[in-house]
């Protein structure tokens, strides 16, 4: 049951995406901005974790649920040092992540060359 | 001296400048299209060899080139002037290509015009007898374009049904005061003409305008119609792109008829080729002119030709600041000569 | 062609009747899928996962890092750039997506160099995710701080 529900919530947010793209010609670039963005926004709101709760990975696995982390990070590192985690929260929320990233990009980039359509 | 301008825009040769050899070398997808077997060289990868995008577009100019020029039965000592162009930043895909040729040169940039306007050049310095014989012709690349103006070819993105494909490959003529083949008898020159489109991924409507103004400024000037012409072919439109210019003209009191039609249109098979729009880049015009054009003028299918490459003069950087893309187009009048 | 503002207006709108729209529905229902397809596949790892019983943090970097990790993976081998233009956001706004804003042009900016070319060039399509993702979470976490 979980597994449809994260197709559900995934999807849905996916097709969130698609209609932005479709009618206001926005590149991807901005569209991966704008959803972390409000990802956070909806975190700090406190109205992220309900989707979550539903959704499963549906809701952490687009970049909404990265920007969703970014907030929780932050308001739980305010819990627990105080004002200077509003500093290191976020960050520390998208370490693993980022630095995949960075990781598997430098590594791939290595191994691989750009390739033709 | 003989006035040689016929109007605002128009200049009519003394005598007529030959076309006298040709040269159209590829990529691959462009080799699978509709014109694959016209052309004379495709390359097998778009790499073409190379290991670099940039390295593999000056592999195509240095061809294309050298192909023109052997097969206007000449050697690289009978060109007086190289004129041509690119789309890659400060022209380096010519820059690279020619440099070991040693022949004088003057780099161009007219963006997708740069056939249309190397051409309107050598004519005029052939008809200025400033020289015997000019090597013209343009190239562009694909993914070099892709990577310069767009975005890495790997990063996954939809293209609206409104853009265009750039045409890997290079085509380039050497033009001559002697000899046999078609003629350029007569040039109109355009004007840059922006009517505030701002959306790269729909540069036929970015240039239609200007393809417009050198279609009206040229029935203007020698007081002909459309259907003077066998074949009126512009740059690289695209099916939206020509559909506008259609419109405008009917606007401005001239039928563009069965007669137009637009190299981008020609040089892919938009069903097969999820090419959408068409194609596009300076090599569209130069290659399709080169294989497909060419070969229906030297036999005498096509009488006398408008041909029409259209350009947009934009920039990454201008696009980013919000900028209008303005267009321009080079008109270039040529005649079968045919018996 | 006149240049004027009425003249670009009228023109502006044989622009847009000219021009066809993308077919919307499609590219929703295929983004719906796809989309869902990689979430899915994320709540698979996701439950698997969950049965070393390494806490929810430890999970879900887990299944973070996996898919960026096949993202990269197909990224490499130019198939995600392929997917990417049948899926449109359902390959996008995934995680996957953003792995691929990054790894796609540290593969094309490589010929320019290891520190000016892949490395500088690795964050141009998702440096601004990060610059504003990181100033989204500082003010949630100045409000948090001050308002609660």
């Amino acid at each position: 049951m979980d597994l449809v529900k994260a197709f559900l919530v995934g999807g849905a947010i996916c097709v969130i995406g698609q209609i932005l793209i479709d009618k206001t010609k926005l590149m991807s670039g901005r569209i991966l901005v704008m959803f972390v963005c409000i990802g956070c926004i909806l975190g700090g709101l406190g109205w992220y974790a309900p989707i979550e709760e539903f959704g499963g990975a549906g809701a952490t696995v687009p970049l909404t649920g990265f920007g969703y982390n970014l907030a929780k990070g932050v308001m739980e590192e305010v819990d627990s040092v105080g004002f200077w985690g509003i500093f290191t929260g976020g960050m520390k929320a998208a370490a693993g992540g980022i630095t995949a990233a960075v990781v598997f990009a430098f590594l791939t980039a290595l191994v691989c060359n750009p390739k033709e359509k | 001296m003989k006035n040689k301008r016929i109007g605002a825009q128009t200049v009519k040769l003394s005598e007529p400048v030959v076309i006298a050899g040709v040269s159209s070398v590829v990529g691959p997808k462009e080799g699978e299209g509709p014109l694959g077997n016209l052309f004379d060289t495709v390359a097998k990868e778009a790499l073409y060899g190379e290991d670099s995008w940039e390295k593999a577009e000056s592999k195509f100019v240095t061809e294309a080139l050298q192909l023109a020029v052997e097969k206007a039965g000449k050697t690289m000592e009978d060109i007086d002037y190289i004129l041509c162009g690119d789309l890659l930043n400060q022209c380096t895909g010519t820059t690279f290509g020619i440099k070991d040729f040693k022949v004088p040169y003057f780099g161009l940039f007219g963006a997708c015009s740069t056939m249309g306007e190397s051409m309107s050049l050598g004519a005029m310095l052939l008809d200025g007898g400033f020289a015997e014989n000019v090597l013209v012709g343009a190239s562009s690349h694909f993914c070099a374009a892709e990577k310069q103006f767009r975005f890495p070819l790997a990063l996954g993105t939809q293209r609206p049904p409104s853009a265009t494909w750039t045409v890997t490959g290079d085509g380039s003529a050497v033009l001559s005061k002697k000899g046999k083949g078609p003629v350029i008898t007569e040039i109109t020159t355009g004007k840059i003409i922006d009517m505030g489109v701002t959306d790269t991924m729909n540069m036929g409507a970015a240039m239609a305008p200007a393809a417009v103004n050198v279609l009206t400024a040229h029935f203007k000037d020698t007081g002909r119609q459309p259907n003077y012409y066998d074949v009126i072919a512009t740059g690289d439109l695209g099916y939206i792109g020509k559909q506008l210019v259609i419109e405008l003209m009917a606007k401005e009191g001239y039928e563009m008829g069965e007669n137009f039609t637009d190299c981008g249109i020609e040089i892919f098979d938009k069903q097969n080729q999820d090419t959408h729009s068409g194609g596009s880049g300076c090599a569209c015009s130069a290659v399709t002119f080169a294989s497909y054009f060419y070969k229906k003028l030297s036999e005498g299918e096509i009488g006398r030709m408008l041909f029409i490459p259209t350009g947009a003069l934009m920039s990454p950087t201008t696009s980013q600041q919000g900028s209008t893309i303005p267009g321009i187009a080079h008109g270039v009048v040529i005649e079968s000569r045919k018996e | 062609m006149e240049e004027t503002t009425q003249a670009k207006q009228i023109y502006d709108k044989m622009v847009k009747e000219a021009s066809p729209d993308s077919p919307i529905v499609l590219n929703c229902i295929k983004a719906f899928v796809s989309g869902g397809f990689i979430c899915t596949i994320g709540q698979l790892l996701r439950n698997y996962i969950e049965t070393f019983s390494l806490g929810e943090d430890t999970t879900s970097l887990i299944v973070c890092v996996i898919l960026i990790l096949a993202s990269a993976i197909l990224t490499g081998l130019g198939l995600y750039g392929k997917l990417g233009k049948y899926c449109g956001a359902g390959t996008i706004v995934p995680i996957t997506g953003f792995a691929n804003s990054v790894v796609s042009p540290a593969i094309e900016f490589k010929k320019e160099g290891f520190v000016f070319g892949m490395a500088a060039k690795m964050f141009l399509i998702a440096g601004p995710v990060i610059v504003y993702g990181t100033l989204t979470s500082i003010i949630v976490g100045l409000i948090y701080y001050f308002v609660g």
